[in-house]
């Protein structure tokens, strides 16, 4: 309290009373333990705490616990009673820490290492069922709501479009456009040996129609909106809101996951159809500025060689994109469990799990589109 | 010696054109336990965060032993934060620590004690504030609100503070549990000698532990004085909380218990 040089805990033996004078305070707490250690506590009947400037709990713990409560206990009704009450309550305290230790979880590393793996392969299981239960959860809401146009949530949705698809057309614009250029270049340094750069235009065309427009497209979504709704569910479970929703007989995934859901299926074609023909343009202008095609034999090409089905083949992959981005992020949202610690362990896992899905699937369609000659 | 530890005086609080405070004067003395009542919404709280520095003030000045915390550099300042212990009317236990690191994390921060050491005191924080060993391995989400507030206490008591900053902390607990609050308090106080800054809507906690009592209206500190002269004052707010049945209630139990 006063900000005088504190003198440190001491303690004298004199032979059966222990003296001890100065502070005894956590500050010196390593120096009183030191002290406690060298002494019996079975040879002191008494200890004289007349000198003792200051007292506080830290070091009436390490007291009672080296002279033991019950003795400390008896010992107390001779002070003055405010060291009296402290010893009291901190002796009472240790008294009970020591009738409940806390359990101990030791565990052998072999067994622990084993246990370990059994759980992960377990939570990978249950994370899909768990998903495939959360499809259900909201088609049923869906199927529920789309007779009733009184049950739309029209501004939430529209503002969750305004959200993951306006806002994110700059960025995938960007991000698209780079790649076309970097797919251009690359295409013609390979083809330039054969004498066939003009073919750099099918190329960077025909990726961009079938797979990188819809692809980066959702990986950027992934990374941007995934998350976002985790943190978003996340912090509104912690904080009970969807406990709320539900005890006001409200349904959180009609009125929380249905709306986004939605604004994805809405703005994920959207991005990747703007996605697409920036990375073109990105074709494009490579060409002009490095490859001497200028864009009218550029648009000449796409118009003449290159079929509309394959924009379709492309663009059918997009609502599904969608709606597994959108699930994972509201699903791991819902998973939060109170801590800070929790709702960050769930984004990131809401991230990688969608940008897996996202490109597994294109993966099994690109496979499944090819057998079928599309 | 001087025996005033916070001061503050014409202190002035506002959010945009909110004004919560105009000219709010008030004291802490030495050893004290100050009760701060006042109706929802009066800016208890405010009051609170804005000693802690949690808030910054508009106007005024706040004088912490003696200096203003405003004026100080950033490690002077943290000295006499560690003298600080506070309780959040929320409890704000750090949610990815359990209890035991929650409390131990102070003594850890600021003392050259082993975590071992630091997680050994923090069992004995928790059982002294009536929490069960078996608790100091739970996370905060997995608590109850009364729990919550006992862990929140003890984590203000971690590092013996000189002043000690309660916000609503027998709220959510049952009679008998703030009653034993309230005991634990005074014998803390009294071992301890640092003083209380109690913000409370208890009655019973105002009775039995305040020394003196101060009541928020109007945007200031309308009387701070001991219960007896604080109930006899002369203002519709103070009649009705003093003098209505719950107040008659509590009265009556703190004369029956002395
Ligand atoms: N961060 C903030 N932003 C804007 N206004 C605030 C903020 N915090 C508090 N207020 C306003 O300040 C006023 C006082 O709030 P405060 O939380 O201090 O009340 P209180 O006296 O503690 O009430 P209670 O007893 O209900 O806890 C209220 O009108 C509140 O709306
Ligand atoms: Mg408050």
């Amino acid at each position: 309290m006063d900000d005088h040089a504190s003198t440190p805990a001491h303690s004298k033996p004199d032979s059966e009373r222990l003296v001890l004078s100065g502070d005894w305070t956590l500050l010196h707490f390593t120096r009183i333990q030191r002290q406690l250690a060298k002494l019996d506590p079975n040879r002191f009947t008494t200890l004289c705490f007349d000198d003792v400037t200051r007292l506080d709990t830290a070091a009436a713990q390490l007291l009672i616990e080296w002279y033991g409560p019950a003795r400390m206990q008896a010992l107390s009704s001779m002070l003055p009673v405010k060291r009296k009450n402290l010893l009291i309550s901190v002796a009472g305290a240790v008294t009970t820490q020591r009738q409940e230790p806390p359990p101990a979880n030791a565990s052998k590393a072999l067994t622990h290492g084993v246990a370990l793996v059994g759980q992960q392969v377990e939570s990978l299981y249950l994370q899909q069922k768990y998903l495939l239960g959360f499809l259900g959860l909201v088609l049923s809401a869906l199927a529920r709501t789309l007779w009733r146009p009184s049950r739309w949530r029209v501004t939430a949705t529209v503002s969750h479009i305004q959200q993951t698809g306006l806002n994110a057309v700059p960025i995938v614009m960007l991000l698209t456009f780079m790649v076309g250029a970097v797919v251009a270049f690359l295409g013609a340094t390979v083809l330039e040996s054969f004498g066939a750069t003009i073919y750099t235009v099918n190329l960077v065309v025909f990726s961009f129609l079938r797979e990188f427009g819809v692809l980066l497209a959702a990986i950027m979504l992934a990374g941007r909106t995934a998350s976002a709704f985790t943190a978003q569910l996340g912090s509104m479970k912690s904080n009970e809101e969807i406990d709320a929703l539900r005890t006001q007989g409200l349904d959180p995934i009609e009125l929380l996951v249905l709306p986004r859901v939605l604004a994805l299926w809405i703005s994920l074609p959207l991005l990747a159809f703007i996605g697409t023909l920036s990375g073109m343009l990105g074709g494009a202008v490579v060409g002009v500025v490095a490859l001497d095609i200028p864009l009218s034999q550029f648009l000449r090409i796409v118009e003449r060689d290159i079929g509309v089905s394959h924009f379709f083949a492309g663009i059918v992959k997009a609502p599904l994109f969608a709606l597994v981005i959108a699930l994972i992020g509201c699903a791991e949202g819902f998973k939060v469990s109170g801590s800070a610690q929790s709702v960050g362990e769930h984004t990131t896992s809401s991230v990688v799990q969608s940008i897996f899905m996202v490109i597994l699937l294109d993966a099994l369609a690109a496979l499944y589109f090819m057998e079928m000659g599309w | 010696m001087d025996d005033t530890v916070i001061d503050i005086e014409r202190l002035e609080n506002r959010f945009g054109a909110n004004v919560v405070h105009q000219d709010l004067n008030l004291t802490l003395k030495r050893g004290e336990i100050l009760g701060v009542v006042g109706g929802s919404g009066t800016g208890k709280s405010v009051l609170l965060r804005s000693i802690v520095g949690l808030k910054p003030i508009d106007a005024g000045e706040i004088r912490v032993f003696g200096q203003r915390l405003n004026t100080l550099s950033t490690s002077q300042r943290a000295a006499i934060e560690r003298r600080f212990g506070v309780l959040f009317q929320r409890g704000a236990l750090y949610s990815s620590l359990n209890l035991e690191e929650n409390i131990a994390l102070p003594l850890v921060e600021h003392t050259p004690l082993s975590r071992q050491d630091a997680e050994h005191i923090a069992r004995m924080k928790l059982a002294l504030v009536g929490l069960s060993p078996n608790a100091a391995k739970q996370m905060p989400a997995a608590l109850s609100g009364g729990m919550i507030k006992r862990a929140a206490l003890a984590r203000a008591l971690a590092l013996d503070p000189d002043v000690l900053f309660l916000d609503e902390p027998t709220a959510g607990l049952d009679p008998i549990s703030a009653a034993k609050f309230d005991q634990l308090l005074l014998t803390l106080r009294d071992a301890l000698g640092f003083c209380v800054f109690l913000v409370t809507h208890d009655l019973d906690t105002l009775y039995t532990v305040c020394d003196r009592v101060a009541v928020i209206s109007q945007k200031r500190v309308i009387v701070a004085d001991t219960l007896a002269n604080v109930a006899a004052t002369d203002d519709t707010w103070v009649q009705d909380y003093f003098h209505g049945p719950r107040g008659r209630a509590a009265y009556h139990a703190a004369k029956e218990a002395t």
